[in-house]
């Protein structure tokens, strides 16, 4: 969510029931307002709380001119002093893949995966077991690549995209109508498309080039990892994914607010198939 | 000043005089109107008095239309001259009898009907052809009354004096001539001739005037509204009323014409259907602010005063916000509102807002109901216990046919639910989907279906009555899977300070004789509160106070085995009898949270201080790891349980569904039915070696029997 429009979105998203407490809000409104200024961001997004077992992380975003460009992102245990994340590898992306369970909410915090290796010694092979260390920021990392990757959307007509790249805010966007909000193809993923190339030329035809370059919604799969719900009498309309439990998105039809919030524990749920 | 008088040939006199001058001044002065248009009108005015044929009329558009941008004196150009300046480019046929219309007073009044233009110098009979042909415009139709209005209006420049006398004189001409209308019509009708010439067809002129009506005539996508109608409805109302200084009132004057004319919304239909579920909505969350006026309004407040079973939700509301956690301000004050609503339509002893569940399509809101004493609604159950009969009753089918190969499944009995207001089922729960809908109280939970809860993990719809599709297939649809998960978080993680409950002295612990423990606890009147501090510090600090489900599906135990011992002393077949079940015990009441088990290194519990800048006023939060989504407060004095989330257990491990049960086995496995190797050659002939030898012994032991077929023989 945009920290300029912070406290209704805060207010807009309590719908999941996890926010921020004041102090947190308060907190939260001054340092974003330095971190823009310090870093020479156009936007800086609050991404959302990771809940660790000792202290929870406060993650924000920041974009540049271009919206689809990799974003940076900064974390910070208090609100009050960020830390820049470094971009995802795929180094870390293998490394991190194996770690399951919560998070400590320490970034120090070293977790320890038992790897079977081979290792070759003259002409013996045997295996051996080599302990691998990984961080957790390293973890953090990568868990927010994977939430922005997977379930960061944006309703369609947010953003456009010019002849010569670049994508940028749209400043006529209006929002959406009723019946617009209600289908999950008005929303797309936040991120460079997928699947779009894979689209048969019909449905290309009636694509709006400026409008629809990213993937939409609806061919997530599995079918139904989505929960769209109209709150507060058909004033706010809110998505929830069931991938990632806590993302919430929320939009207001026709105004111009709309925004995505993670408030969890930083795990898939994997048992998804068996809950539908 | 009717020129009805003036002779036809003082007409054409003037027609002709004037007509070379209007004709340069035509050519001069209009840019727009080329040369057939200039052209016409010579033609036309010796047509227009001969017959004013709807062909001419057409002539006389772009005749008036050149003399209005002229303003030159067109004596004889009579009627056109107003009937359509540039604006207007008219349809032959609509023109035709207004022409003809105008024809007539024209011909009987007109010597020259130039509408005056700036610049030019008019003679005197230019101004009385001005009013002349001012005078025709508004009676032959109201476009001509527009556009000729049009026409005065902007040329003020007229040579100053007479633009205002044109004007006033028009005004009062206007009306004047109404009447002039109907006398003149007869001469025209003598005056009737036929029109042959002017066949020029207007082309560029006529087009462009047929361009600009049709522009005029469009309609607006917003009001629905065309600027043709509302000029005329605009001048028809100015000199229907004739206010003073009409030209510096114009603009109101639209106005007040556009608001009395009143026009459907475009796509009303489309907006009404959106818009409708959240009217709906609205409808009955304002019925929750209107405070229902009985009679005896006084007594009524007091007696909510004074027992209030109402807990006070927007206070917990405040401390659960220090936590980070809540619905927001105004759904929570709906929420109250409609809690109230249900405490004042239910007799209810204590109410406490449990909290929110997050489902597919709809969200649960639920509120943990005590009832009154004496006031339970106790339902009907329709539960069949005797279930085990079944085994019983297929015997008796079938003891006269082959005895078929009895089931010896025993269907295990049902483990009966517990009462009302005991373990699992002492409180009542209300669901609504959203505050302004009605609560439904959701069924009491037996101890199947939390047994089989624990082994599905399915979401919630939001619709109670859908069917939970799982394996092992759940007893019940979606009201009763929730009422089950409920019951879980509830006795999973309702906690509270130490201290803050005690066990009550009356309850005797040896009457019941399968009670592990006590099962109730009260409020310590002397509780003192703990400080904030220890309360984070350790989880010994905090207690359940709700009693833990068994395995078995209820919170007190239930021995199955006692009543099984009547019935099989029955049965014939006792196989595997079980001698006893070990009575399940689980932690008592009042343990603390620090005994519960870890999840695989991860505490069950998570404590915070709500802010760690002002720890002074700082409240004590606790947060569920094992039920994500379940948190209690302290302040040191009050503490508050409240569970938001998706209503699921929290395993690091995934899910795996169970395994289906083993096939029964239909047959014991014995010798009679199992199925051996036929024997070999080598074996049958030592089996018959040793038979024959046996029989040659017998035969030597009893010589008197002569049994020779005795054996058997083994192919």
């Amino acid at each position: 969510m945009d920290a300029e429009s912070l406290l209704l979105s805060l207010e807009l998203a309590s719908g999941s029931g996890q926010g921020l407490s004041p102090d947190r809000r308060a907190s939260l409104l001054t340092s974003l307002m330095l971190v823009k200024r310090d870093y020479r961001y156009d936007r800086v997004l609050f991404w959302g709380r990771i809940l660790g077992l000792v202290a929870d992380y406060y993650i924000a975003q920041g974009l540049n001119e271009d919206q689809l460009a990799p974003r940076k992102t900064l974390y910070s245990l208090n609100c009050t002093e960020w830390s820049l994340l470094p971009p995802a590898t795929e180094e870390m992306v293998a490394q991190s893949s194996v770690v399951k369970g919560r998070f400590m909410g320490d970034p120090s915090h070293e977790y320890e995966h038992i790897e079977l290796q081979k290792v070759n010694e003259g002409e013996k092979v045997f295996e051996e077991e080599v302990v691998v260390q990984i961080k957790e920021e390293t973890r953090l990392v990568y868990i927010i690549d994977q939430i922005d990757k997977a379930v960061a959307i944006i309703p369609r007509g947010a953003l456009f995209k010019t002849p010569f790249g670049p994508t940028h805010v749209n400043r006529t966007f209006e929002g959406l109508s009723l019946s617009e909000a209600k289908k999950l193809s008005s929303y797309f993923h936040f991120r460079e498309p997928v699947e779009l190339k894979n689209k048969t030329l019909l449905e290309k035809a009636d694509l709006d080039p400026s409008l629809d370059f990213m993937d939409s919604l609806e061919h997530d799969v599995p079918k139904g990892s989505w929960s769209i719900q109209m709150e507060r009498g058909n004033a706010l309309v809110v998505l929830r994914s069931l991938l990632w439990p806590g993302l919430t998105f929320y939009h207001a039809p026709r105004t111009k607010n709309y925004g995505y919030i993670y408030v969890g524990t930083g795990e898939k749920n994997m048992d998804l198939p068996f809950m539908l | 000043m009717e020129k009805s008088t003036s002779p036809k040939q003082e007409k054409e006199n003037q027609e002709l005089g004037e007509a070379s001058r209007s004709w340069e001044v035509k050519t001069a002065a209009s840019p727009q109107y080329s040369e057939p248009a200039s052209f016409e009108p010579l033609e036309a005015k010796q047509g227009l008095e001969t017959g004013r044929q709807s062909r001419s009329s057409r002539s006389w558009s772009p005749q008036s239309g050149a003399r209005t941008s002229l303003g030159g004196p067109a004596g004889p150009e009579t009627s056109p001259a107003p009937l359509s300046p540039q604006e207007s480019s008219s349809t032959p046929s609509p023109l035709a009898p207004a022409i003809q219309d105008l024809a007539a007073p024209l011909q009987s009044d007109r010597t020259s009907s130039v509408i005056p233009e700036a610049g030019t110098p008019y003679p005197d009979p230019l101004e009385q052809s001005s009013d002349k042909r001012e005078s025709t415009p508004h009676h032959t139709s109201q476009l001509e009354g527009n556009t000729f209005q049009q026409s005065q209006q902007p040329k003020p420049h007229l040579c100053g004096p007479r633009a205002v006398s044109y004007n006033n004189a028009n005004q009062k001409e206007l009306r004047f001539d109404v009447f002039q209308e109907e006398d003149s019509n007869s001469d025209y009708d003598l005056h009737q001739p036929a029109t042959g010439g002017s066949e020029v067809a207007p082309s560029m002129l006529e087009t462009t005037i047929q361009n600009a009506k049709a522009y005029l005539l469009k309609t607006s996508s917003k009001s629905g509204l065309n600027l043709y109608d509302h000029l005329s409805n605009m001048l028809t109302k100015i000199l229907d009323e004739r206010p003073e200084n009409a030209v510096d009132i114009i603009e109101n004057i639209s106005q007040d014409v556009k608001m009395a004319h009143f026009s459907k919304k475009f796509d009303a239909l489309h907006n009404e259907n959106e818009m409708l579920p959240t009217y709906e909505i609205a409808e009955k969350q304002k019925a929750l602010f209107l405070q229902v006026h009985l009679e005896g309004v006084d007594q009524e407040l007091e007696d909510e005063i004074v027992e209030n079973a109402l807990p006070n939700v927007m206070e917990s509301a405040f401390y659960f916000e220090q936590a980070g956690v809540g619905l927001g301000t105004d759904e929570t004050y709906r929420i109250f509102l409609a809690l109230k609503q249900l405490t004042d339509t239910h007799p209810i002893q204590r109410c406490h807002f449990w909290g929110k569940i997050l489902g597919l399509e709809m969200n649960y809101i639920v509120a943990e109901v005590e009832f009154r004493e004496g006031e339970d609604e106790e339902e009907v159950e329709e539960e069949d216990v005797a279930e085990e009969r079944d085994n019983g009753e297929s015997e008796a089918d079938e003891d006269e046919e082959d005895e078929l190969p009895k089931s010896l499944y025993k269907v295990p009995q049902a483990i009966p639910k517990e009462e009302s207001r005991t373990g699992a089922n002492k409180y009542v729960y209300f669901v609504c989907n959203e505050p302004g809908r009605p609560w439904v109280k959701l069924p009491p939970v037996t101890p199947a279906q939390i047994v089989i809860a624990r082994k599905i993990k399915k979401f919630f719809t939001g619709r109670l009555d859908a069917p939970i599709i799982s394996y092992p297939p759940f007893p019940g649809n979606e009201s009763n899977y929730l009422r089950a998960q409920i019951a879980r978080i509830s006795a999973g993680t309702h906690v509270s300070p130490l201290g803050f409950y005690q066990f009550g002295e009356e309850e005797g612990e040896e009457e019941e004789e399968v009670e592990g423990g006590r099962n109730s606890v009260e409020e310590n009147p002397d509780f003192e509160g703990n400080q904030v501090t220890d309360l984070v510090e350790t989880l010994s600090n905090w207690v359940h106070h709700v009693q833990h489900i068994l395995s078995q599906g209820r919170c007190n135990w239930f021995n199955s085995i006692q009543k099984n011992e009547e019935e099989e002393e029955e049965e014939d077949e006792e196989k595997e009898e079980p001698d006893y079940i070990e009575q399940e015990v689980g932690p008592p009441l009042l343990t603390p949270i620090s005994e519960d088990l870890e999840i695989q290194n991860i505490p069950a519990w998570t404590t915070r201080l709500s802010s760690n800048l002002i720890p002074q006023y700082a409240i004590a939060v606790l947060r569920s790891n094992l039920w994500p989504g379940a948190y209690a407060f302290s302040n040191g004095k009050k503490f508050e349980n409240f569970y938001i989330g998706w209503g699921h257990k929290y395993s690091p491990d995934n899910y795996t569904p169970p395994v289906p049960t083993p096939v029964y086995q239909e047959y014991p496995s014995g010798p009679e039915i199992t199925e051996m190797d036929d024997p070999g050659v080598e074996e049958e002939q030592a089996f018959r070696a040793a038979q024959e030898a046996v029989l040659l012994a017998a035969e030597e032991n009893e010589e008197t029997e002569e049994d020779e077929d005795e054996e058997d023989d083994y192919d």
